[in-house]
């Protein structure tokens, strides 16, 4: 699923990106371009902590993952390749064509790469839209699920004390949510 | 009393560190190919990754089995061999078998190692089971889920090995290894390819009007109202029409999950020798989750205490859940 | 060991559907006179529950065959959990002076090394289990209906060498599945113990189709089986030429006299495959006829004959 990047993403940009949500879809283009740096760090040492991931993701290193928030401005592009890792925030008017877009609202989204949650009950409902290539997401959900910890715990703790006081205001926010549900 | 093993499912190496970390007695998983009945994408072990796994179970005083329960095609028998060599060598507590070639060839070649007989091979009754203890030395079966509770204290007292029982997760249908409905769509065997509803084959397809089809192979399995949750499009949990159902209907049964909590302590006192959980394909934190609760019970039950089973039963709440045919034979 | 078309036998398969006994009576009687199939199989193979129903009849039955030429298998039941059930299995494993088809583990057990056959229940998947079953008293092999043609050709090859006949099934809806819990019950809000046989209302099985109203399965008791028929009357010849010397038509309500006549014909040199196939679907109006699990692809497909001959894909 689109967790990998979503989820990194999300802890850090999080607080920024809901106020920005605000200021609506012509300021998409600068978000991204703010975002870029971020999400180069993020996914540069997700990927030299994890490189066992990759091999998990078999053929699908090569193709292009659409992440989806859609209660955010942008949406995430993830390209898991090794050898040209691409996660980078696009306007939802410029996303490339994907092999397999993940559509849902953010919270969710951060719930399922936050690992805290069994994302099978989630992943498949109607609370997520999942086109293109389904083995590919799959995929990238086994292979995230492979990680030890949380895919989200890790990228907030890049960001120190600040960026684990993000995610702990995620969390509590997404269990206040359908007691944690999401439903 | 038996011991009461809880066998746990590991699809990934940290899903197996979750589980013995968790207090599984033992864990089962299988090789990155067709060996196994979960082959799914990004799932499975590298032989690598098995020889650390293995390392790691043993240090937590958790056993490993090897599930090499699919069914070889002619002509391909090599990979599961070498599949059973490579277990062999790095020193697997059992293979979990189901083809009639490959225990064959386990027993003959690596004697040392346990046999365990999958629930792919479907062995329900106390002959069948005999025969393949007396042919190949297996030494615990897992039973098809579709047995009640006094036929497999029946069974029990006519067989010369141990029992294990599925307590947890997804409900199959159909006999198991003898389902082709997989492969009738796709093309891809669940028999001898190790998959079901492949996800390669699954789409989505939202119509105008807000519902949404799960397709699999382009065949519609199932279709959604807008408000309602749509499933995995696996063949025997989809609803259809028939000459007497002109509205869909769960032609087989609804998507429901095992859940036989309540029924713990009755199983332990049915002989089951060991308590086995699905979902190699789940997550890590459900493994975590389900293996905990079902850790606490088990040792409630073996120390003499009344399990307290609010907590397993919670892990279904709120989704369907059934005793299936354990209960009653009303099921059928 | 290669067989010509000619030398190929055609076999018919136990009645899968719940029929009357007035019914079967009349179709095995006419299969007896006209139908040139040397192997005629006997015996409830899905549901314990219909076996009283023509069990009288199976003596009597088999001794027409057999004066008309035919040689009679009798076969065992494919579930076996019930006592009832376990003791029909013993009961038929037992027997001297017949032939009989295995189905089930169980059924093993009771012949305890006797000469048997071995049925398309019993997962003969490849060599080494066939291998097995052969020391274990297999004389004869059916392969499982979704076997692709590589893999019945290497299966073919080693069960000669072990003197192990081989058989596959060539006509008929595939078994896709079997279950301990009985859908035809289901469908009309029954149990299978209170089913009141409700799977006697159709004699090829329940349509079941997808909800945008595509024909998808066939509902049989407990078992569940494709809506197309398997039809490979166009590669008998390759599988009589890989050493399948032995091919199973399925019963289904139509007319299997026609059917085997159509197989015959071709196997014969007689008709070509276009032409047998084009009686075929005379004969089964309105039923889409598939061959991919030969071809190793999804089993509702339909391989077109030149397509196949370029090894599909």
């Amino acid at each position: 699923m689109s967790e990998p990047d979503t989820p990194a993403a999300s802890p850090a940009i999080t607080l920024p990106a809901t106020g920005l949500a605000r200021l609506g879809a012509r300021a998409a283009p600068l978000v991204c371009l703010l975002l870029q740096p971020l999400l180069g760090r993020i996914v540069g040492q997700v990927a030299s902590r994890h490189p066992e991931l990759f091999d998990r993701l078999g053929e699908h290193r090569t193709t292009d993952y659409v992440i989806d928030p859609l209660d955010l401005p942008f949406a995430l592009h993830l390209r898991p390749d090794p050898r040209a890792l691409v996660l980078r925030a696009v306007p939802r008017d410029r996303e490339p064509v994907a092999g397999a877009t993940i559509r849902g609202r953010f919270l969710l989204l951060l719930q399922l790469v936050d690992a805290q949650e069994d994302g099978d009950a989630v992943f498949f409902s109607r609370d997520l839209t999942v086109t293109g290539n389904t083995e590919a997401v799959v995929r990238l959900r086994n292979a995230l699920d492979d990680m030890d910890g949380s895919l989200a715990e890790e990228t907030a703790a890049m960001f120190g004390a600040p960026g684990r006081a993000v995610l702990a205001q995620l969390r509590r926010r997404y269990e206040d949510q359908a007691g944690g549900t999401l439903a | 009393m038996t011991q009461a093993e809880l066998v746990c499912p590991a699809g990934t190496p940290a899903a197996l560190r979750t589980a013995v970390d968790a207090g599984a007695d033992a864990v089962y998983c299988g090789f990155r190919n067709a060996t196994n009945a979960r082959n799914f994408p990004g799932l499975n072990f590298t032989p690598e990754e098995l020889a650390e796994a293995v390392a790691y179970a043993h240090r937590g005083g958790a056993k490993v089995l090897l599930a090499l329960n699919t069914y070889p095609p002619a002509g391909k028998t090599a990979l599961w061999r070498e599949a059973a060599e490579t277990g062999a060598r790095l020193g697997v507590d059992a293979f979990i078998v189901a083809d009639m070639g490959v225990a064959d060839h386990v027993a003959r070649t690596h004697p040392g190692t346990r046999l365990h007989l999958s629930v792919q091979a479907a062995a329900s009754s106390p002959e069948a089971i005999r025969y393949y203890c007396e042919s190949f030395g297996v030494r615990r079966v897992v039973l098809p889920r579709i047995l009640t509770i006094p036929e497999i204290r029946a069974i029990r007292k006519e067989i010369p090995c141990e029992i294990e029982t599925f307590v947890f997760g997804n409900h199959g249908l159909m006999v198991e290894g003898r389902c082709s409905l997989t492969n009738y769509v796709t093309g891809q065997s669940t028999n001898m390819d190790g998959v079901c509803s492949p996800a390669s084959d699954v789409e989505y397809v939202r119509s105008a009007d807000g519902s949404m089809s799960s397709c699999l192979g382009g065949v519609t399995i199932d279709r959604f109202a807008p408000d309602e949750k749509a499933g995995y499009p696996t063949i025997c949990k989809g609803r259809y029409l028939a000459p007497h159902r002109a509205e869909g209907y769960y032609a087989f049964e609804e998507p429901v999950s095992l859940n036989l909590a309540r029924m713990l302590p009755e199983l332990v006192a049915a002989g089951v020798h060991a308590f086995k959980i699905e979902g190699r394909q789940r997550s890590k934190s459900y493994v975590r989750s389900v293996v905990s609760a079902f850790r606490r019970a088990v040792d409630d039950i073996r120390a003499g205490v009344a399990p307290d089973l609010a907590d397993l039963v919670a892990l279904t709440e709120g989704q369907k859940e059934t005793q299936g045919a354990f209960r009653t034979k009303k099921w059928r | 060991m290669a067989v010509t078309g000619m030398q190929a036998e055609l076999t018919l398969g136990p009645i899968p559907f719940h029929w009357s006994r007035e019914e079967k009576r009349d179709f095995y009687a006419r299969i007896a006179d006209e139908a040139p199939v040397a192997t005629v199989y006997l015996g409830e193979v899905i549901c314990s529950k219909r076996a009283p129903f023509f069990e009288t009849e199976i003596p009597e039955t088999a001794e027409r065959l057999e004066r008309g030429g035919k040689r009679v298998v009798l076969s065992s039941l494919a579930e076996v959990m019930l006592t009832r059930e376990r003791k029909a299995t013993a009961d038929l494993a037992d027997m001297d002076g017949v032939e009989i088809e295995i189905n089930n583990a169980a059924g093993l057990l009771a012949r305890a090394g006797r000469p048997h056959r071995v049925g398309p229940f019993m997962n003969a998947y490849n060599e080494d289990a066939i291998a097995w079953l052969a020391r274990g008293g297999a004389t004869h092999v059916c392969l499982p209906a979704e076997l692709p043609g590589e893999a019945i050709a290497v299966a073919a090859r080693a069960a000669a060498a072990l003197g192990v006949e081989v058989e596959y099934q060539v006509f008929g809806r595939a078994p896709l599945a079997v279950s301990a819990r009985c859908y035809h019950a289901r469908a009309h809000g029954r149990t299978k113990d209170n089913c009141q046989f409700v799977c006697e209302e159709d004699a090829d099985g329940m349509p079941l189709a997808t909800r945008d109203g595509r024909p998808f399965l066939r509902v049989n008791g407990i078992q569940t089986l494709s809506e197309s028929y398997v039809c490979l009357v166009g590669e008998a010849g390759a599988l009589a030429k890989a050493g399948v010397g032995h091919l199973r038509l399925m019963p289904q309500a139509v007319d299997m006299v026609g059917v085997a006549r159509a197989f015959r014909d071709c196997l014969d040199g007689r008709k070509d495959p276009a032409e047998a196939e084009a009686e075929l679907v005379g004969l089964c109006p309105g039923t889409r006829f598939s061959n991919g699990f030969y071809h190793g692809v999804a089993g509702y497909r339909k391989i077109a004959a030149d397509a196949a001959a370029m090894a599909d894909r």
